[in-house]
């Protein structure tokens, strides 16, 4: 059933027919209205066996999530941005207990200077946690990728944290026609949360011993592991949703124009324009093609070094910054293309909600391409000004 | 398996044990344990030596009140409340300083939680640092007496004021000195349905400078001088109070312990006595102790 909804109501509806049993958050923008969509349908009697709670901060939301995930209970929960660093250091934990805690984070800047708007600071600060991330374009790609995330987060053999990056404002609060889920297709598809080990009075266990030298180690190789094997059941539960749903998202990646000479990389709701970009540059004749990240850890190395492998020339947009050396994303491109002959024109762009149009975004790869641009990184589409040195 | 230890590997003489095991007695394991980072959680679940049998989960320091929260909301929405009660087992700087934003959200949301405080009045567990549950005149590690300084200066929170405020239920402290006193606390807790707290007074053998064999007498004289009354609030109303038979000055209490023995030689001391004799008479005439 198409109907034209905000990116909120396509996260919290996804959700609803997840049958989450515990859903916790704190307002932050331009999250909030996820969870007050969700908070509607609990006042409305909809969400059925499910306790809603209003914590006192995302750290707090993201501790009774470790408890209730802990407890058995399949729990979601949203937020962005300075609400994302604040859970951070529950999710590391969240990640090394193993709990399969489904988030959705609407990426946003990180202060100092305050900014509400988006761009990908917020979440390179967990790349590092041993939790899945997968990036969307549209809130269709969010609303399909919700029961997915329980399906795949939930697997025994995987069982880590999941969060789900969509771009803050820009999907956020786009309407768009959104193809509902139907009740019996994410029932078909998602079974319930029946986990091997939990806490419970009638096999007790205990979780998040602590570990001396001689055991610690292990746990972190084991979460490695679990992120590997991740990739190949991702790969399984994709296909599966394309034949589910009738939608196709691709992989881990999601590849226009393979084995073009100029392949432009980037993530995230970006990736609509460029895709009409490279089209029109493709009119022109220029010979560009466009990858898609879809699954940023784990990353995928493979599938990176068969679509851009054989690339002359590949274009980064990074819209966050490791900040004393470029953006993180063209980082981890050129680590799984070491050794190949690639030129790398990574650009750092639209940082706290800086537009970044189609003209923009087309005079960046036509630069490259008539040779005006040298391999290198650069901020790009920032007005040039004299820093002030007291 | 018995509810905790053998195994564990606290000091003897532990109030904290003496606590812990009376409280899971009285809940006859009916209970799901959250333990922030601290002594208890260092002496009991090290890995392949965990000594609980009851389910247990540590997550991080400041959160353990949040965790219990959601264990209780699970337990709730997945039809599984007759299994029994979420419980935390917080150490004094776990609740009164790091995890006090999480407590107060707790409390404040009425989840239907025992919060149990072991108050052994500093971070124990790293070498004895100064906590807000510290008195005034402990020498700490990060209170240490100096030639000005005469060890804490400040005062110990008031939970018991803070839980009160927040309008739990059910409120009320109790010691390691007096067992029964927290089996019958802890099972009136569990028959209210809503927040409790329990701050139960917990010798520390090490931090306190006390031998094991004294911490039972040391905490008896905790409550038989005033400075720790042993009160029990239901819905915010005053409903017992353990009178003391025989009134004990502080410095009966205080010189049993070398976390204090630096008051009765240093310049400030004698103010520092002053302040814990007056917490002590105020104590007495507030509860009609």
């Amino acid at each position: 059933m198409k109907k034209v909804v905000r990116g909120f109501y396509a996260v919290a509806y996804s959700v609803k027919l997840c049958r989450p049993s515990v859903i916790c958050a704190y307002p932050i923008t331009p999250q909030t209205e996820i969870v007050e969509n969700l908070a509607q349908m609990y006042a409305d009697g909809e969400l059925e066996n499910c306790e809603y709670i209003t914590a006192e901060s995302e750290f707090g939301a993201a501790s009774i999530l470790v408890g209730a995930s802990a407890a058995g209970a399949r729990v979601f929960t949203a937020t962005c941005s300075q609400g994302l660093i604040l859970m951070s250091e529950i999710l590391f934990n969240a990640a090394g207990l193993r709990l399969p805690i489904v988030l959705v984070n609407t990426n946003r800047a990180l202060s100092a200077p305050l900014s509400i708007w988006n761009d990908h600071q917020d979440f390179m600060v967990l790349r590092d946690a041993g939790i899945i991330q997968v990036h969307v374009e549209n809130n269709q790609e969010v609303h399909d990728m919700i029961p997915q995330a329980y399906k795949i987060a939930e697997d025994k053999k995987v069982l880590l944290p999941f969060m789900i990056c969509m771009d803050g404002f820009k999907l956020t609060h786009a309407y768009e026609p959104i193809d509902l889920l139907e009740q019996e297709t994410v029932d078909s598809f998602l079974p319930p949360y029946k986990p091997e080990y939990y806490l419970t009075t009638k096999k007790p266990i205990a979780m998040g011993c602590y570990a001396p030298p001689p055991f610690y180690m292990e746990f972190r190789v084991a979460m490695q592991n679990a992120m590997l094997r991740a990739k190949e059941i991702m790969r399984k539960v994709f296909r599966e949703w394309a034949e589910v749903s009738g939608r196709d998202w691709g992989e881990h990646l999601a590849v226009d124009y393979p084995n073009s000479r100029i392949m432009v990389v980037a993530m995230g709701s970006i990736v609509a324009p460029l895709r009409k970009v490279v089209k029109e540059l493709r009119s022109e004749g220029l010979d560009v093609g466009l990858v898609k990240i879809r699954t940023y850890r784990p990353f995928p190395v493979e599938d990176v070094q068969k679509e851009l492998g054989s690339s002359e020339k590949i274009i980064v947009l990074d819209r966050s910054v490791s900040f004393g050396y470029e953006g993180p994303l063209s980082i981890d491109l050129k680590a799984a293309l070491f050794g190949r002959s690639v030129e790398f024109y990574s650009y750092i762009v639209g940082l706290g909600g800086r537009d970044t149009s189609k003209d923009f975004l087309a005079s960046i790869i036509r630069n490259v391409a008539h040779n005006k641009e040298k391999p290198g990184w650069a901020f790009k589409g920032y007005k040039e000004f004299e820093e002030v040195i007291p | 398996m018995k509810f905790i230890g053998s195994g564990h590997g606290a000091c003897p003489g532990c109030g904290l044990m003496i606590a812990v095991k009376n409280v899971l007695k009285a809940l006859e394991g009916k209970c799901f344990v959250a333990n922030p980072t601290g002594c208890l959680e260092i002496v009991s679940s090290q890995y392949g030596r965990n000594a609980w049998g009851v389910p247990y989960i540590h997550s991080t320091f400041e959160n353990a009140a949040a965790v219990a929260a959601g264990i209780d909301a699970a337990l709730r929405a997945l039809g599984r409340k007759d299994e029994g009660k979420a419980i935390v087992l917080a150490g004094d700087g776990a609740t009164a300083d790091i995890g006090i934003g999480c407590l107060s959200g707790a409390m404040d949301r009425n989840h239907d939680i025992i919060y149990i405080c072991l108050d052994n009045e500093a971070y124990q567990n790293t070498g004895h640092q100064q906590s807000a549950l510290t008195p005034p005149g402990e020498a700490t590690k990060t209170t240490p007496v100096g030639k000005v300084l005469p060890g804490k200066v400040g005062k110990k929170k008031d939970m018991v004021a803070f839980a009160l405020a927040h309008g739990c239920p059910y409120v009320a402290t109790s010691s390691c000195a007096i067992p029964a006193d927290i089996r019958r606390k802890v099972k009136k807790a569990a028959s209210i349905e809503g927040f409790s707290y329990i701050q139960i007074h917990c010798t520390c053998v090490t931090g306190w400078g006390v031998d094991g064999s004294k911490s039972i007498e040391v905490a008896r004289l905790a409550i038989e001088t005033g400075l720790y009354p042993i009160v029990e609030f239901v819905d915010g109303k005053l409903v017992t109070v353990r009178k003391i038979k025989e009134k004990k000055p502080v410095i009966e209490y205080l010189k049993m312990q070398r976390r204090f023995s630096h008051l009765f030689e240093h310049p400030r001391g004698k103010e520092i006595l002053d302040i814990l004799q007056k917490m002590a008479n105020e104590n007495i005439a507030k509860y009609n102790l």
